[in-house]
């Protein structure tokens, strides 16, 4: 199919095109592959924030909030909120949108809810590509808000330059926090409701877990020093009141302190090539698994090997490097 | 439709209307039936309507009505959708239409008009074979 109206439409900033372009990407991955060619080389203007956390620590009230004060300060806004996907029927109610209702009228903010059709690690298969879209239509910012997550849903550090955890006062404890996952990729730790009793407390958990990570951390490459810090982002912590407003001067200082290490330090380009790295090896994973999956059920060879597995004259490790083999990529 | 596609529908509940169990249960049943349900909660108007409509590019949107303000805010939101250019969604309305508002709101090119007591997989099936793309 012939993409080129929309995208021409979509270069113009028309959110129409936009939206008819995500829902292109979401449905149909051979024609992402095409309009995500086309649109490539206009991308990466826009600074990707992740925000993540436990389902009900206030992502969507927090996204609202922060929305609000970057759209007064003249930023144009995406925002991409993904839900789940039922594992029974497969259909999703996606409810972030609620949240966010004051907002609707901007026009200097585009918000787009997505399922995430069953893709594990809190986002969808085409949030990425999604993020691309928002990117060459305008946005200074897209924010990424995350499934209510557990504690291995990481896959938003892959895709953001800064990711914001949200946490709430009262709930886990001390080894939930030097657990690994979600902990591990966080720039920004976000203690929500501050209003609430507890939130000290919930703030030295954290400053706590983050000493410990600091004074263990050594530098691989130079183990005759010990304990030798690696210059890298040491985590901050704020804590705010998403229905207020309250300290979210803060938390946006951090972000462009966040920003501004990442240039000075090089570490945004390592970012960008793991970056790409990343979400090729997604790629080819799909690709190849489409590959194998039809050699599979089409292959006469492989009926064979079903056979000698079942006599146990082969096993299941050798029969896949046999089937390597077939596919010629060895 | 492609490998993958999923039916995307808009539950709306337009005007000063509170009264949003029928449009829960709604959005729930259409979860379970397999479609990707947004709903966006009570007092929207006809602008935010239009601007969601936009922004989710929905296959379908289902508006629910209990306040009589059918035949005020139904024409606006159809016009609004008319000036963007956006006329391959199905709008539906249900609630509590009278039967004698029918043909005006028909006219605007509304459609469903499901009332209480309507089956649950009525509606779907009337999703299902009313789709315009």
């Amino acid at each position: 199919m012939d993409y080129s109206d929309l995208i021409e439409r979509l270069l113009n900033n028309e959110p129409r095109a936009a939206a008819r372009l995500i829902t292109i990407v979401e449905n149909d991955i051979t024609a992402a592959e095409e309009i995500i060619n086309s649109i490539y080389k206009y991308t990466g203007n826009a600074y990707i924030l992740g925000v993540t956390g436990a389902p009900g620590s206030g992502k969507s009230t927090f996204i609202s909030t922060l929305t609000k004060i970057l759209v007064e300060q003249g930023k144009k806004l995406g925002i991409i909120c993904v839900d789940p996907t039922s594992p029974l029927t497969g259909g999703a109610l996606l409810g972030d949108r609620i949240r966010m209702k004051e907002h609707f009228t901007l026009n200097n903010l585009f918000i787009r809810s997505m399922a995430n059709r069953g893709q594990l690690g809190g986002l969808a298969r085409a949030t990425e590509d999604v993020i691309k879209i928002l990117d060459v239509y305008g946005c200074d910012i897209v924010i990424v808000e995350t499934v209510g997550v557990g504690q291995s849903e990481v896959d938003i550090f892959k895709s953001a330059q800064t990711v914001a955890v949200l946490l709430q006062p009262e709930v886990g404890d001390d080894i939930q926090a030097i657990k690994a996952g979600i902990m591990e990729i966080t720039d920004i730790f976000v203690v929500n409701k501050m209003d609430l009793p507890g939130t000290d407390r919930k703030v030295a958990e954290i400053s706590q877990m983050l000493e410990l990570e600091s004074s263990f951390k050594y530098d691989s490459n130079d183990f005759s020093k010990e304990f030798t810090k690696i210059r890298k982002w040491t985590p901050e912590i704020v804590k705010v009141n998403s229905k207020t407003g309250e300290n979210f001067d803060i938390f946006l200082e951090i972000v462009d302190h966040h920003k501004k290490f990442l240039k000075e330090t090089g570490i945004i380009e390592s970012y960008e090539k793991n970056r790409i790295k990343n979400e090729t090896l997604q790629i080819l994973k799909h690709k190849l698994a489409k590959k194998v999956e039809k050699l599979i059920s089409s292959n006469s060879e492989i009926e064979k090997y079903i056979n000698l597995v079942m006599d146990k004259s082969l096993d299941p490790y050798s029969m896949a490097n046999l089937i390597i083999k077939l596919l010629g990529i060895e | 439709m492609p490998e993958g596609r999923k039916i995307k529908v808009l539950v709306c509940k337009p005007g000063l209307d509170g009264h949003d169990r029928g449009a829960k249960v709604l959005a729930r049943a259409l979860r379970d039936a397999g479609m990707e349900v947004i709903y966006t909660g009570i007092h929207n108007t006809p602008e935010d309507i239009v601007n969601t409509v936009i922004q989710e590019d929905p296959d379908v949107v289902m508006l629910s009505m209990l306040s009589g303000a059918h035949n005020a805010l139904c024409p606006v939101i159809m016009e609004k959708l008319k000036e963007n250019g956006i006329n391959d969604v199905l709008v539906a309305v249900g609630g509590i239409i009278p039967d004698e508002d029918k043909p005006f709101l028909e006219k605007h090119g509304l459609k469903g008009f499901h009332g209480p007591g309507t089956e649950l997989k009525t509606i779907i099936e009337f999703v299902k074979n009313n789709l315009k793309r």
